[in-house]
């Protein structure tokens, strides 16, 4: 279907892009932005209009971390469940992780996913696995990879965590200039971990997952992204070692990112409560020294995304001893509403700065070229959201096929209300 | 006949509730054992090995009229594939009214409890508690000691890996004891302090026995230790008991031990088997406290 003209009219634009705030109706057209102009000045004659009085119009949502399980985990998540959760969670594109069964470390597996036959929702980006099979000994094809149309490369789920390893990896990715994502993770020091070591780990009898784990690994790698020129982004950094050693890089030039989950900022690990496996993630949920540090590098700028790290699982999966249950929780479609009620209502975050976590920034860093902007020319991916609308997020509504959250029942202030992608409407309220 | 009910840690029950197990057991001691619960099913499912646990349960449950039944599972059959919770679903459809379970994994009885409609009854799951052991180790301290308000108890050893330690702390804790935890860093966190009111932590053994009224000792828990490397030798010269170093308790201290012991390494056999020891103590008075809890985690008292 060729999508006709659709105005977006009467909203608020917040374009960090293009540093834009303010009274601004936008028309889409043939997949792209082709008119940006006060309220009621467009030119251009729309087919269709969406009223977005009182609403935020910004770039569409880009949510770098995703786990969609396809190929290969098709009871816990496909491409068409995951990219519909996407959408009703405001996000046009979504990076998908290369931790599926078979790992996706072929230009032949990247193709498939990218395959129209898969029923994506959402712009589908494939991060490729760096290494052969996620094993972390040899690395996988980057040039053809990046033809297939990966955008990254990364072993999520698993650390590159051989010295040698990664120094190839950052210096071939560079070569294509594509970041390495690095699921950044000691393994030697989190043995039968499953949650965050301190006072509640040792109340709970449960083995405890040291900050240091990541620390470690992310110091190491930042001195080889200054060895190799490389580009370097930290996948769901969760602790303030970690971030001060990514602000550390940052003063230094480096061409270091990192992406924050909002369990992460939102959640502490003592709400484990009596061992709910919905509360069980890779990285653990931390200390509260640790969410503070994360919430002033999202509110000063050293933090670059907001990524969810969506990893559904079925309910026998979780419904299980905590030490045996598998890491991971949904959250596609509660990021807008942890973003507005924790970041913007609780901590002042200014909703432009929202924007450049969920838009602008994930652009930038994975390289998407004419998205996460919505300037004249660029994808017609727009997110429309009413950050003051209250409402109660029920897993067992959620598009997922999993409905493993921790935020199942809470109330939430702001909501998605419409999610186009490529000048379609894809999600509304 | 009043509303059954689980037990599955001692963290959350109020002094006033662990009393009344505490005041059953002492009416089981003292009298004839009754068949209050003839009939009943219980379920014994243990997926770790347990000497003196299971034997205690299985007697305690059978002087009261019970069926039982042992299921000996290992973590290794879970992997053959049948998850916990239906393992406990199928006991509940074969009629158990009650299931005591043993789990190496924290937290393995509350998903049991979230699961089944029965009681669930902790008998230890992995290093977070052994509530039958902290009921009658309070009950035997009880049989030594007027009250546990103002007591010096200290625990040596590996208190990280000892879900007796945690069933003890905050059971003691709560009736106002003062508790000593000691033993080296890699068995002895720091944060292990914040556990309850009224916990210190120790890494020198004579300062933690000096004044105490009560010494538990603990082994280390070798199958637990997850590749961390104890040295034998140094452990031996820093923190076990000897008689040397149990005369800096009270004279009228008495020693205590959840077993299994390993001889040689946290306690000298003469202190084992001498006149301060309550150790076999312990081990007899547990069938008392296992009918206290079966009759009331069974709406019968």
């Amino acid at each position: 279907m060729r999508p006709g003209t659709l105005a977006i009219r009467n909203g608020l634009l917040i374009d960090p892009a293009e540093k834009l705030e303010g009274k601004y109706d936008v028309l889409l057209k043939d997949g792209r932005v082709i008119e940006v102009a006060p309220h009621g000045k467009l030119r251009g004659k729309a087919d269709e209009s969406f009223n977005a009085r009182s609403l935020i119009v910004a770039p569409g949502f880009i949510d770098i971390h995703v786990h969609l399980r396809e190929p290969g985990q098709t009871h816990k998540e496909t491409i068409a469940s995951g990219t519909m959760a996407a959408a009703a969670g405001g996000f046009t594109s979504v990076c998908t992780m290369p931790n599926t069964s078979p790992v996706n470390d072929s230009a032949e597996i990247t193709r498939w996913m990218l395959d129209p036959a898969r029923g994506a929702h959402v712009n589908v980006f494939p991060v490729a696995a760096a290494t052969l099979g996620s094993r972390g000994e040899q690395l996988t094809d980057f040039a053809a990879l990046k033809r297939a149309g990966a955008v990254a490369f990364s072993d999520d789920g698993k650390p590159i965590l051989d010295d040698k390893i990664m120094r190839q990896t950052l210096a071939a990715a560079s070569a294509l200039n594509m970041p390495v994502v690095q699921h950044a993770e000691d393994c030697r020091m989190t043995v039968g971990s499953a949650m965050n070591a301190g006072p509640t780990a040792f109340r709970l009898g449960l083995r405890g997952w040291p900050g240091e784990a990541e620390s470690s690994i992310v110091e190491r790698d930042i001195r080889l992204t200054a060895e190799t020129k490389g580009r370097y982004h930290v996948a769901h950094l969760s602790t303030a070692a970690a971030l001060r050693a990514v602000r550390k890089a940052k003063r230094d030039r480096l061409r270091v990112t990192c992406e924050i989950t909002p369990h992460h900022f939102t959640l502490l690990d003592e709400e484990v409560g009596l061992y709910d496996t919905n509360f069980k993630m890779n990285p653990p949920l931390r200390s509260r020294e640790d969410r503070e540090a994360l919430l002033a590098g999202l509110a000063d700028g050293a933090v670059d995304c907001v990524a969810t790290d969506h990893a559904p699982h079925a309910a026998h999966e979780k419904n299980q001893e905590f030490d045996r249950a598998p890491f991971g929780i949904t959250g596609l479609e509660t990021a807008l509403g942890l973003c507005i009620s924790v970041l913007h209502s609780r901590h002042n975050i200014p909703l432009q700065r929202i924007v450049e976590l969920l838009s602008t920034n994930p652009a930038r860093v994975m390289n998407l070229q004419g998205r996460g902007t919505l300037a004249v020319g660029a994808r017609a991916d727009v997110t429309i959201f009413d950050p003051a609308k209250k409402w109660t997020y029920h897993a067992a509504q959620s598009y997922s096929k999993s409905k493993n959250s921790p935020f199942d029942g809470r109330q939430l202030q702001g909501k998605v209300m419409a999610t186009v992608v490529g000048g379609v409407i894809k999600f509304r309220e | 006949m009043s509303r059954t009910r689980s037990l599955i840690e001692l963290e959350h029950l109020s002094a006033d509730e662990i009393a009344v197990f505490l005041k059953l057991a002492r009416r089981m001691q003292s009298g004839q054992p009754k068949p209050l619960l003839r009939g009943k099913r219980i379920a014994l499912l243990f997926y770790e090995a347990s000497t003196r646990t299971r034997v205690s349960f299985e007697f305690a449950a059978k002087l009261l009229g019970t069926h039982t039944s042992v299921i000996n599972a290992t973590a290794s059959s879970i992997e053959k594939g049948e998850s916990l919770v239906d393992t406990g679903k199928t006991l509940q459809a074969l009629g158990a009214d009650c299931i005591v379970v043993r789990h190496p994994s924290s937290g393995a009885p509350h998903v049991l409890n979230r699961n089944l409609q029965v009681p669930i009854i902790n008998a230890g799951d992995g290093m977070h508690e052994h509530p039958s052991q902290g009921l009658l180790d309070a009950y035997t301290i009880l049989r030594h000691k007027k009250s546990l308000k103002g007591l010096r108890i200290t625990m040596i050893g590996d208190i990280q890996h000892s879900r007796v330690v945690r069933s003890n702390v905050h059971l003691l804790s709560k009736f106002g004891a003062q508790i000593v935890l000691c033993g080296p860093p890699e068995l002895l966190p720091e944060h292990a302090g914040a556990l309850a009111p009224g916990v210190k932590v120790s890494r020198h053994i004579e300062e933690a026995t000096r004044k105490a009224d009560v010494v538990m000792m603990l082994r280390v828990q070798k199958e637990r230790l997850a590749g961390l490397r104890l040295d034998a030798n140094h452990y031996i010269a820093h923190y076990q008991l000897t008689p040397e170093r149990l005369k800096l308790a009270k004279s009228d201290a008495i020693v205590m031990h959840p077993g299994p012991m390993v001889r040689g390494m946290e306690i000298q056999s003469e202190i084992a088997d001498g006149p301060q020891s309550v150790i076999e103590e312990q081990v007899h008075n547990g069938v008392y406290v296992r009918m206290a809890i079966l009759s009331i985690c069974l709406g019968v008292q």
